[in-house]
């Protein structure tokens, strides 16, 4: 059984076992406007908790993508570096960045659900 | 963030309230409330201005009525060939000051035996007062009471002359006086287009008028960025400002033979100099051969890591799928086709310099 939590960065991520996968919100996207780049990690790499683990352009800047956990990455999004605009049409699904190896099954814990996230949301207006 | 008081201050457009319905985004751009984009996004509208028309409002922008000033008095001020320019006709040229540096860049529109001109939004008030000072306060009048709309695209001239029939024939860089519209065939994105000054109290109408029109779409600031880029135009602050010359900024095209001959401009001195034995950097296009765009202050480096340059705008190009970026570069580097670094988060990325515009302009040229 998956858990879904979010960050207060807008970031999402998926766990199942002891891998999960991370993406941006699809209130991210919208902030962002027209995805035109993504930077991914090299698989085999490590990302830190609350470091950054990918960046992303749009038309008008440049943004990083925090990883909400620490592990080693073991898979990355190749298409979306092909087709960023995988990211605006499809950020729970298709446009997913990167998975990683947990180094902490229970690293989720303190981030928030989808009721929680939804009402985070709703106060940013 | 923008504080709410940062906020209150901003000005707004007469066509402010009509963007927020539209849905747009707005942004704070040179002390206004800007739309930076609409719902369909930077690069839909974008697409859309190269392939039909796209209605922009630059009513941000200064519109500057000169009263009793000649040819040869504005001639003092800026390197342009306004003795040559005929009524009804405009030219892209720059306020310098005494050292040759770009106080602003601006149009020179004839009509009616005077001069307008259009200046930057973030400019005008430090443009009205250096006028003032070198023409008298009573010659320079910043008209504050009409908006701006830019109809840019392809379609333009097909959909502004069902409104007014006389617009399809007007040479580019030309100005005409339609009831209350101050019409010129002039823009910013390198495609056919007009630019209309109407009263603030007609400007919705107009607008809304216009975007009833099918082919018509709204575009923000984001999509007026990209498509200037593109069209390999100077943005003020960015690519030029009071210390760059006319020269390093690729802009001696302005200055005609005769004003070379004579000279009689702010920092003739300089910029004459500098015609005959070029300034050490020089603006050039850059494409990088990767897909990560390179933002203003990326450095430029050559392939031994050596500091050479740097981008003063950069982005992506949407009608190229692209990333591209102006900057300077020392001279040595500067011919299209040498091969350089644009510097992106630490990493130095293979990039060449290209011959600008980098998409093809599509001004009018009458048939």
């Amino acid at each position: 059984m998956a858990t879904l939590r979010f960050t207060k960065d807008h970031e999402w991520i998926r766990q199942d076992g002891d891998t999960a996968v991370i993406g941006i919100t699809d209130y991210a996207q919208q902030q962002l406007g027209d995805i035109v780049y993504v930077e991914l990690p090299a698989p085999g790499t490590r990302v830190e908790c609350g470091k950054e683990a990918a960046v992303v352009e749009s038309a008008k800047a440049a943004s990083e993508v925090y990883a909400p956990v620490s592990g080693e990455v073991i898979a990355v999004n190749e298409a979306i570096a092909g087709d960023p605009a995988k990211v605006n049409a499809d950020p729970m699904g298709e446009g997913w960045f990167l998975s990683v190896k947990l180094d902490d099954p229970n690293a989720l814990d303190g981030l928030m659900d989808e009721a929680a996230y939804a009402a985070f949301v709703a106060e940013q207006g | 963030m923008v504080a709410a008081d940062e906020t209150l201050r901003l000005r707004q457009t007469p066509l402010h309230a009509l963007h927020v319905s539209l849905g747009a985004k707005m942004v704070p751009f040179a002390g206004y409330d800007m739309p930076v984009q609409y719902p369909s996004g930077i690069i839909a509208e974008h697409l859309h201005t190269r392939s039909k028309a796209g209605l922009f409002d630059v009513s941000h922008m200064g519109q500057v009525r000169l009263h009793g000033v000649g040819a040869k008095a504005l001639e003092a001020l800026v390197p342009g060939d306004l003795a040559a320019l005929p009524d009804g006709r405009m030219r892209y040229t720059l306020l310098l000051n005494d050292e040759g540096g770009i106080v602003d860049d601006l149009m020179a529109i004839r009509t009616d035996g005077e001069f307008r001109l259009v200046v930057n939004a973030a400019r005008k008030e430090i443009d009205v007062a250096h006028l003032r000072e070198r023409l008298g306060s009573a010659a320079v009048e910043l008209d504050a009471d009409r908006a701006l709309l830019a109809l840019q695209g392809p379609l333009a001239a097909e959909v502004l002359s069902r409104l007014a029939p006389a617009v399809a024939a007007m040479p580019f860089l030309s100005c005409v006086q339609i009831g209350g519209l101050f019409i010129t065939r002039s823009g910013y994105t390198g495609e056919d287009g007009f630019e209309i000054s109407v009263a603030a109290a007609d400007a919705v109408a107009l607008a809304e008028r216009l975007l009833a029109e099918p082919e018509v779409a709204p575009v923000g600031l984001g999509a007026r960025d990209t498509l200037r880029l593109e069209a390999g135009l100077c943005l003020y602050g960015h690519d030029i400002d009071d210390t760059t010359s006319p020269v390093a900024a690729g802009l001696a095209w302005t200055i005609s033979a005769r004003r070379r001959a004579e000279g009689g401009f702010p920092g003739a001195d300089r910029i004459l100099r500098e015609l005959a034995d070029p300034p050490a950097c020089r603006r050039v296009g850059i494409r990088p051969d990767g897909r990560a765009p390179a933002r203003e202050g990326s450095a430029i480096v050559d392939d031994a890591g050596n500091l050479i340059g740097e981008v003063t705008s950069g982005g992506f190009g949407p009608s190229l799928n692209a990333p591209i970026a102006m900057g300077y570069v020392a001279r040595a580097y500067s011919d299209p086709g040498t091969a350089l670094a644009v510097v992106v988060r630490d990493v130095a990325r293979p990039a060449r310099v290209a011959p600008m515009p980098f998409v093809p302009t599509r001004y009018y040229r009458a048939p």
